[in-house]
């Protein structure tokens, strides 16, 4: 009988062009590129200064989401820089021949939200794009991973990689969530616990009943944060599920196609046996909301729970880390976050900003209001979700809430496009990363779930969105 | 690419762990189609003030850090985003190596395709390192990639883990691209034995 193998490695083998040697990479075969206008225009010059051609555009997509503004659309551009890279952005992908999703397209989104929702993730692919998030995809059982600009001109010229075999870590997350804990609260408390760089070098399978219990969206809010415990992949098994979401998508395979495509992915699930280099268990009955108080994805706790104090903390190294971490935030240890106010929430990003997060924040604020000292921001993922959720009235309902109702794009999560905070100003943020300035120069950012960043706008302050659903 | 040759430097510390890639380039300097000129962007928030004038307590801005080609860093260098303009930023300051006990995977491989050594050491070198450049920060280290090693003041020599191949590619001034074009009749072979997946110009 075969060795039993892992998910990865079975999407890692099929996708070897060369294998890897004692002198030489794995060369690795890409099946999907996704392109966007911030990591991409220095790969265009080194093929117009090479002469090379794109080898697969027919396996390439392009779309805008980074430097894009959330503002409508028949504004223009107020950031000439901005403008100029966006430009750049439609010039080379006309000129190179790859289908781009351009601003005003009715499919233009944030990278990570538009390969899922127009059918091109699929199980056992292997998928790069020159951000680290691209981990989303693996939600799919895709090998998924962000990569640097060099390796997008090397995915546009080859349509391959030279790779390392990466090690593999099992997350196996067993039990119930409680009502009011959810999918970014698993992997807030995985990051808290491996830490920031607990993940390097490893491909993570996340694994376990609490797992194969979410929907598609909330397995992409796991996956989309791997990289912030330093894996550039996490992966889930395909199932039901997956198949469900994909089938009927304008890029899933049709007719008999689609049947041969299911069994093929259902032998794609890591076989019993297989061994994984470490593994790392979560009790997903005893998670609760999670909340991040540092500059880290790393530094996060229960919402009920006391900053850390730095004077418990004996490597003299980490200790000096969660000083400045603590000064950047204007934060006190041996306190608790709730009820600390705050000036913004944000709800968006790729982690969180697709139909099921802004249905479950428009369904705690229905008939509510932000509160007066708060800024909310609602940033759909893409059009798609935007033109869904206006469909079913959920922009409504928050800006009826007094919330902002905004165009699609990785707005305040990265905060180059227009969106951002001020300097000094406290944000819960259903993005990825609370890293010093992230969200704007001396912004601070608590991360957080959707519902807890929803429960937070409305009472003005850091709030365990539990005491409000028990009241709804 | 210019082949890499052994050189010695003075180091310039910058203890902080997890040192993020919106630290080393804020997004803000990502508008740009070029790769050129992202130095003067370095560590700007740690570097300027509000007012964008230098604050000459950050290490950048103090004389001795001019021509330094050594960054001596904290545990997990380079986390977070993908963006090589970190890298641009570090070699465009003038940086041709980092040291720390711990590099994140993507900043590594993007350092490697730009010449920017990332030197990995054991937590007590790196100790020694940080005491050295405190008490004699006139004290230079030498890199020596084909030796694979560097060299302390007292003339012990610290091996650093590196990719094979990429330090071969660096060592003879070869990019990475150039070894992948030259496999074409190889991928074309398995484009023809594996079925396309998906095609972004249907639909």
């Amino acid at each position: 009988m075969a060795q039993p193998r892992t998910l990865f490695e079975k999407v890692w083998e099929r996708h070897l062009v060369a294998p890897q040697t004692d002198d030489s990479p794995a060369v690795l075969y890409i099946d999907l590129h996704l392109v966007h206008e911030v990591t991409s225009p220095q790969a265009f010059t080194t093929l117009r200064e090479r002469g090379l051609k794109v080898r697969r555009p027919d396996r390439t997509v392009g779309t805008m989401d980074h430097s894009t503004p959330t503002t409508p659309r028949d504004v223009p551009i107020a950031d000439a820089q901005a403008a100029a890279q966006i430009a750049q952005m439609e010039k080379n992908c006309a000129d190179f021949g790859i289908p781009l999703y351009a601003l005003g397209s009715e499919h233009q989104g944030i990278v990570h939200v538009i390969g899922p929702e127009r059918g091109l993730t699929q199980p056992g692919m292997t998928i790069v794009c020159g951000d680290s998030h691209t981990s989303t995809h693996g939600a799919f059982g895709a090998l998924a991973f962000g990569i640097g600009t060099s390796e997008v001109g090397h995915v546009l010229a080859t349509q391959c990689l030279l790779q390392n075999k990466p090690k593999t870590m099992a997350v196996r997350v067993e039990g119930t969530l409680k009502h009011g804990v959810s999918a970014k609260d698993i992997i807030l408390a995985l990051i808290a616990k491996i830490g920031v760089g607990g993940g390097t070098g490893y491909v993570l399978e996340y694994c376990g009943s609490a797992i194969r219990a979410l929907s598609m969206e909330e397995r992409m809010t796991i996956c989309n944060m791997s990289i912030e415990g330093g894996a550039r992949a996490g992966m889930i098994a395909p199932d039901e599920t997956t198949f469900a979401y994909i089938e009927g998508r304008p890029h899933a395979p049709k007719g008999e196609a689609w049947e041969r495509a299911v069994a093929d992915w259902r032998t794609l699930p890591t076989d019993e046996g297989a061994t994984f280099d470490a593994e790392v268990f979560i009790d997903a009955d005893a998670l609760e909301p999670m909340i991040t108080y540092g500059t880290n994805p790393g530094m996060g706790m229960p919402i009920t729970g006391m900053i850390p104090d730095p004077a418990a903390i004996s490597d003299p190294s980490q200790r000096e880390t969660l000083i400045k971490a603590l000064a950047y935030m204007d934060l006190q240890p041996n306190v608790p976050l709730l009820g600390h106010k705050i000036d913004v929430v944000f709800l968006g990003s790729c982690t969180n900003s697709r139909i099921s997060d802004l249905r479950i924040g428009a369904a705690l604020i229905k008939g509510r209001k932000v509160a007066s000292n708060v800024r909310m921001m609602v940033v759909p993922g893409s059009q798609q979700v935007k033109r869904q959720a206006e469909a079913e009235g959920l922009h409504e309902i928050f800006k009826a809430a007094g919330a902002e109702w905004r165009e699609a794009g990785c707005s305040m999560c990265i905060a180059m496009n227009g969106d951002q905070l001020q300097p000094g100003e406290y944000a819960v943020s259903t993005s990825n990363r609370n890293f010093e300035g992230r969200q704007g120069k001396g912004g601070r950012t608590f991360l957080a779930s959707p519902l807890t960043a929803v429960a937070s706008a409305i009472n003005g302050c850091v709030t365990d969105p539990r005491e409000m659903l028990e009241l709804a | 690419m210019e082949a890499i040759k052994p050189f010695s430097s003075r180091l310039v510390v910058l203890p902080t762990e997890n040192i993020d890639t919106d630290q080393i380039i804020p997004a803000r300097f990502l508008k740009t189609t070029s790769a050129q000129g992202l130095g003067d962007s370095l560590f700007y928030d740690w570097r300027y003030d509000a007012e964008g004038k230098p604050r000459p307590e950050f290490i950048l801005n103090q004389p001795q850090a001019q021509g330094v080609q050594i960054l001596l860093a904290g545990h997990n260098f380079g986390a977070g985003s993908s963006r090589e303009h970190a890298v641009w930023a570090l070699t465009g300051f003038g940086f041709r190596a980092v040291i720390s006990t711990y590099f994140a995977d993507i900043f590594r491989n993007n350092a490697l395709k730009n010449g920017l050594l990332p030197i990995q050491v054991d937590a007590e070198t790196h100790r020694q390192l940080l005491s050295l450049a405190q008490e004699d920060p006139e004290s230079h280290i030498r890199v020596d990639l084909e030796a694979q090693h560097i060299v302390l003041p007292d003339g012990r020599a610290v091996t650093f883990p590196i990719d094979g191949f990429a330090r071969r590619c660096l060592l003879d001034g070869v990019d990475q691209l150039g070894y992948l074009l030259n496999m074409a009749d190889q991928i074309a072979a398995y484009e023809a034995a594996y079925p396309q997946r998906v095609d972004t110009l249907s639909a």
